[in-house]
């Protein structure tokens, strides 16, 4: 899966959690959380959807690393390539 | 013959449109099944119903919106013979049946008789006289719902609600209405209620989260993505059995009555995302594993925003529970949903400077609130009972 491809997972997944956002104007470097105004149930559910779409089961102690756009989509990427 | 109405979902809802039949003349129903769909301002609910028995006329097409408290259909209870009218009435899309209004227009609830019975005096409190006055609502002409159908203040309410809502002249239609602008107002008519009627007190209590946030992490370090648990809901099942303990703030204040409640439903707040919020019950919290509380709480919050709720978990919470804090906040000082008679809130889990054993260290620590009912409890009980939340949250494993 291509970097491009990753994004456009992650951002199609972020628009099932928050449909009413905007997401062409998600800041690739600021919080996702604090971007589209989700709680720990939506970032679990978002995090439950990466599991389901791509087969990654992010530990709890890793969210740090996927909390914007750009550190997400790399962390996956990584993940990705070695798994 | 059981009537089934158009249900109060919550005490800002004034009217509702019937979406959707799930059930025929006919068929049987028993306790709990989905009966009909309704379209509120908080989105589509399923309407469930309370009797066992056989559907015997429905009364309402789909499309229309009706006040609460209209019969939307008859329900022939166990052991009663049908009726010949059973068979002439269906509403199946496209059938015209005599007895229904036409669909997308908005109709006034049947026509019921007054309480007052030939002989016989008014039934009605002095709080629900005083409010028709300052309405200018006759009572003699408002239908009673209370004990001995007595006029109550929400029946006053309805009917100032439902003359306000009358049109002057042939209305759009409903769904013409900003839905935003709707949903405001009823949270508006609700938040207001509660703070003219409701003495709130407010107390709050600084909890130290450390044993709940560690073993909230050694548990979801052990299990897959979709059996973790949130910290969320240690806070609900700690304020269901902290009810246990005081059931007296597990109430409703119905028209200056006070109602204990045995089932502990608590309501959780969730913020919708186009806006407003609702808060329906997980029915029997203190009963529920912290496992099961986590599932059915997952389940309440997609089924919310996806407007799907049910009936009774709109109608049924007894107590609510808030955690506005992850927007940030250290604390939220809430207002009661009447006819709740308290509300619990959880702010921002934030580390600070804590003194354990005489020593200063650095510790996650959530302030708690409680808004009670004055009328139902004083600030001595509520201050125990917020006492036992912070003592349950020590000990998460127990809860």
């Amino acid at each position: 899966m291509t970097r491009d491809e990753i994004r456009a997972t992650v951002l199609r997944l972020l628009g099932n959690i928050a449909p009413e956002a905007d997401l062409t104007k998600l800041k690739p470097d600021v919080s996702i959380r604090d971007e589209l105004d989700i709680d720990s149930m939506d970032f679990l559910n978002f995090v439950i959807a990466l599991h389901d779409t791509l087969h990654v089961d992010i530990p709890e102690t890793e969210y740090p690393k996927i909390a914007t756009l750009n550190d997400c989509v790399a962390y996956l990427e990584g993940r990705l390539q070695v798994g | 013959m059981a009537d089934f109405v158009m249900p109060i979902l919550g005490a800002d809802m004034t009217a509702g449109t019937l979406v959707e039949w799930h059930k025929q003349p006919g068929d049987r129903v028993k306790r709990g099944d989905i009966i009909a769909e309704v379209e509120t301002e908080k989105g589509l609910i399923e309407v469930e119903i309370f009797v066992d028995g056989v559907v015997e006329r429905l009364l309402v097409k789909p499309g229309t919106q009706v006040p609460v408290g209209t019969v939307l259909a008859q329900i022939r209870e166990e052991g009663a013979p049908p009726t010949a009218e059973m068979e002439l009435v269906s509403v199946h899309p496209g059938a015209a049946g005599p007895t229904l209004p036409p669909a997308g227009v908005t109709v006034q609830p049947p026509v019921l008789p007054p309480i007052q019975v030939e002989g016989r005096r008014l039934r009605i409190s002095p709080a629900a006289r005083k409010l028709a006055a300052e309405l200018g609502i006759d009572p003699a002409s408002v239908r009673g719902t209370g004990p001995d159908a007595a006029v109550t203040r929400e029946d006053i309410e309805r009917a100032a609600a439902q003359r306000a809502a009358r049109p002057a002249a042939p209305a759009a239609p409903a769904a013409a209405v900003d839905r935003w602008t709707r949903l405001r107002q009823t949270i508006a008519a609700a938040m207001t209620r509660s703070k003219r009627e409701i003495p709130h007190y407010y107390l709050s209590t600084t909890i130290d989260m450390q044993r709940t946030m560690t073993w909230v992490n050694a548990v979801n370090a052990q299990r897959p993505v979709t059996e973790r648990l949130i910290h969320g809901v240690l806070f609900i099942k700690a304020v269901a059995l902290a009810l246990r303990e005081l059931p007296e703030l597990n109430a409703w204040c119905v028209d200056g009555r006070v109602v204990q409640k045995t089932a502990i439903h608590v309501g959780v707040a969730i913020a919708l995302r186009q806006g407003g919020l609702v808060a329906p019950a997980l029915h029997d919290a203190d009963r529920q594993s912290v496992d099961e509380l986590m599932r059915n709480f997952r389940d309440l919050v997609q089924r919310a925003r996806a407007g799907s709720l049910r009936s009774s978990e709109l109608s049924d919470p007894t107590i609510t529970v808030t955690s506005i804090g992850e927007q940030g906040v250290d604390s939220v000082f809430a207002i009661i949903y009447p006819p709740q008679a308290a509300i619990v809130g959880f702010g921002k889990i934030v580390e600070r400077p804590w003194s354990v054993d005489g020593q200063i260290m650095s510790r996650p620590v959530v302030m708690a609130t409680l808004s009670g009912d004055h009328r139902v409890t004083d600030g001595h009980r509520g201050a125990l009972f917020l006492s036992a939340v912070d003592r349950l949250l020590q000990e998460p494993a127990r809860l």
